[in-house]
């Protein structure tokens, strides 16, 4: 059995982040990777998709984004060619086609079985990233045989749809981009809308991700939180598409763009669905949301004195869903002959065979640090910050859990 | 919104909230006492006139007894033939929304440190009672829609105001029970 004193599983960019900084204090590891290296950026998301964040801030360890477009967005083909760059750059110690079948804890330390062979390490960082599983409710299962279902994860282009219309599930990132782009191609597209939160993709002449980079809201810590933690990591992704145009997608322009709007589904019997009367209200409390970062952003220019170098605030049109909103829709009648359920993802810690989780399935950990000695976890949602699910987000998580891991090596030792 | 402790201290909507966040870190511990069972019972009176009576409920793993009954009248209106000896049912239903949010309102703004003057809510839903009277079997029996105005004194900006009316929605039961389809399952014998 190979021995490695850590063992990273994932090499996406927490997993690399991690490596580097591990190898920085010459901890000796090894990179677990199931696939290859942004295995999940390569095989697990749509043909349109970029990056929600603009180039600049494709930030790791030693690395970052060098190019001549600083606000642009990576295509997928590009963020896998930008972390396999990074990965060859920091030399990471990375096993690829690896795939992590079962981690069991064993004397001071775990055993790691995978499709080539079991390891043993002390320490453990899961870096397998947050969206590995759809996260599909229940009553998904009372939609008719046929109508297709299918995920984000499933999905690549409006082509490859079964005829008719699609009903999107979720209004977060996922559900308004792709419902943005199925309604392009001709498609009746009826969107079910839940809690989401809205913002612009560019404010007072900036992106809306430098105005939260620069206030400071990105590097908020998961453990200064005045409002409850856990509710801040159960938010739903940002409402941000990134285009070469830097448009903004939100639910007024969806409407302007014939996506018809409807609340969340709250019932799925006989083919028909049923549609919650909370929309507006979901609405009202994105688009109060929205005002109080954008008045945020004003404080913070007004209290930095530069507010000449930027044009002046400006408030959104409030969301108009109108007063006509469908709460019933008979699939078979409308046409609809797919369903995709973009209403979030969950990691997947089926090959983790340590009793870490919570009854939610939630791995319990505090700021990354997992409720099993030796055990580390990475990159989820406000995980040790508000950017920790972000790209941008690993450098500062990896450095903090590094020092952690590597000074408990060294209390072992002494 | 950041709010110290002693700005919230000085603000009074008579709301107890650090007994409810105590409610709630105690019952995400022990979620099966977040199982509540409410009643009601109905006493046909005459005509269209009933008499509900409200007492005991179910909840933190325990029968909660209460030291009195409260009753409820509901009947309908003269135009439709009856003594209008009370309130319609579905008149109640507006004021148990009503209360439901309002009573929504008191505790947030509380929570937020927002000291409110007055609270008052107006309701108004629409009908086609040819539902009800079977006139059109495409018409349904209940509300077409509801719309609730909240005229809001309070120590607060119009967005904190507009938030707390937006919370409450959130938050509330009888929000979620008009929005949301529910299984009924009735009986009899």
């Amino acid at each position: 059995m190979k021995f490695a004193t850590a063992i990273i599983v994932g090499a996406g960019q927490s997993g690399l982040a991690m490596s580097w900084h591990l190898s920085t204090r010459s901890i000796d590891h090894v990179v677990l990777e199931r696939g290859e290296v942004a295995n999940s950026w390569l095989k697990e998301r749509w043909d349109s998709l970029r990056l929600l964040t603009p180039n600049w801030q494709s930030r790791l360890p030693g690395y970052a984004y060098s190019g001549d477009d600083p606000d642009g967005f990576m295509t997928m083909p590009e963020v896998v060619r930008f972390l396999h760059q990074y990965a060859s750059l920091s030399r990471a110690p990375i096993v690829t086609g690896a795939r992590v079948t079962r981690v069991r804890q064993q004397e001071a330390g775990y055993e790691v079985e995978t499709s080539l062979g079991a390891w043993r390490c002390r320490k453990l960082v899961i870096a397998t990233g947050a969206c590995n599983l759809a996260s599909i409710p229940q009553l998904a299962a009372g939609l008719p045989a046929s109508v297709a279902s299918l995920t984000p994860l499933q999905y690549r282009n409006p082509g490859l749809l079964p005829d008719g219309g699609v009903m999107i599930v979720g209004a977060s990132a996922s559900g308004i981009q792709l419902a943005r782009e199925i309604r392009a191609a001709g498609r009746r597209v009826v969107l079910c809308v839940g809690e989401h939160v809205r913002l612009p993709r560019t404010y007072r002449g900036r992106d809306i991700q430098w105005w939260m980079d620069v206030i400071g809201a990105m590097v908020v810590r998961y453990d200064t939180m005045e409002e409850d933690i856990e509710r801040a990591r159960r938010l739903p992704s940002l409402q941000l598409i990134g285009t070469p145009e830097r448009v903004t997608v939100d639910l007024n322009s969806l409407g302007k763009a014939g996506v018809e709007l409807v609340g969340r589904v709250v019932g799925l019997t006989d083919g028909k669905a049923q549609f919650s009367g909370s929309l507006a209200n979901l609405c009202a409390l994105a688009d109060l949301k929205m005002n109080r970062l954008l008045s945020s952003i004003d404080d913070w220019v007004n209290a930095s004195g530069l507010a000449q170098q930027f044009p002046a605030p400006h408030r959104f049109e409030p969301t108009d869903v109108g007063s006509q909103t469908r709460i019933g829709l008979d699939l078979n009648d409308a046409g609809i002959g797919s369903v995709i359920w973009a209403t979030g993802y969950r990691p997947d810690y089926s090959w983790l065979d340590v009793p870490v989780l919570d009854r939610k399935g939630r791995i319990r950990h505090d700021g990354g640090i997992v409720a099993a000695p030796g055990i580390y976890v990475m990159g989820l949602p406000f995980m040790r910050r508000r950017k920790s699910s972000f790209i941008d987000g690993a450098d500062d998580d990896a450095a903090d859990l590094a020092a952690h891991l590597g000074h408990n090596l060294n209390r072992a030792a002494a | 919104m950041t709010i110290t402790t002693s700005a919230r201290a000085k603000v009074n909507n008579g709301v107890n909230v650090d007994a409810l966040l105590g409610a709630r870190t105690a019952l995400e511990q022990a979620p099966e006492a977040a199982q509540f069972k409410w009643r009601a019972s109905c006493e046909w009176v005459n005509g269209t006139h009933s008499r509900s009576a409200i007492g005991s409920f179910f909840g933190l793993g325990a029968e909660q007894s209460r030291n009195k009954t409260f009753t409820v009248e509901a009947d309908h209106p003269q135009v439709f033939a009856s003594e209008d000896s009370a309130p319609t049912p579905v008149e109640l239903v507006l004021s148990g929304l009503a209360s439901c949010l309002t009573a929504g309102v008191a505790a947030i703004a509380q929570r937020r440190g927002i000291q409110l003057h007055s609270v008052r809510a107006s309701l108004e839903a629409d009908m086609d009672i040819q539902g009800i009277l079977g006139i059109d079997d495409e018409v349904r029996n209940g509300f077409g829609a509801i719309r609730v105005h909240f005229d809001i004194r309070a120590d607060a900006s119009e967005d904190d105001i507009k938030a707390l009316v937006a919370q409450s929605q959130k938050r509330s039961a009888v929000f979620d029970i008009v929005t949301n389809p529910t299984n009924v399952f009735v009986t009899a014998n």
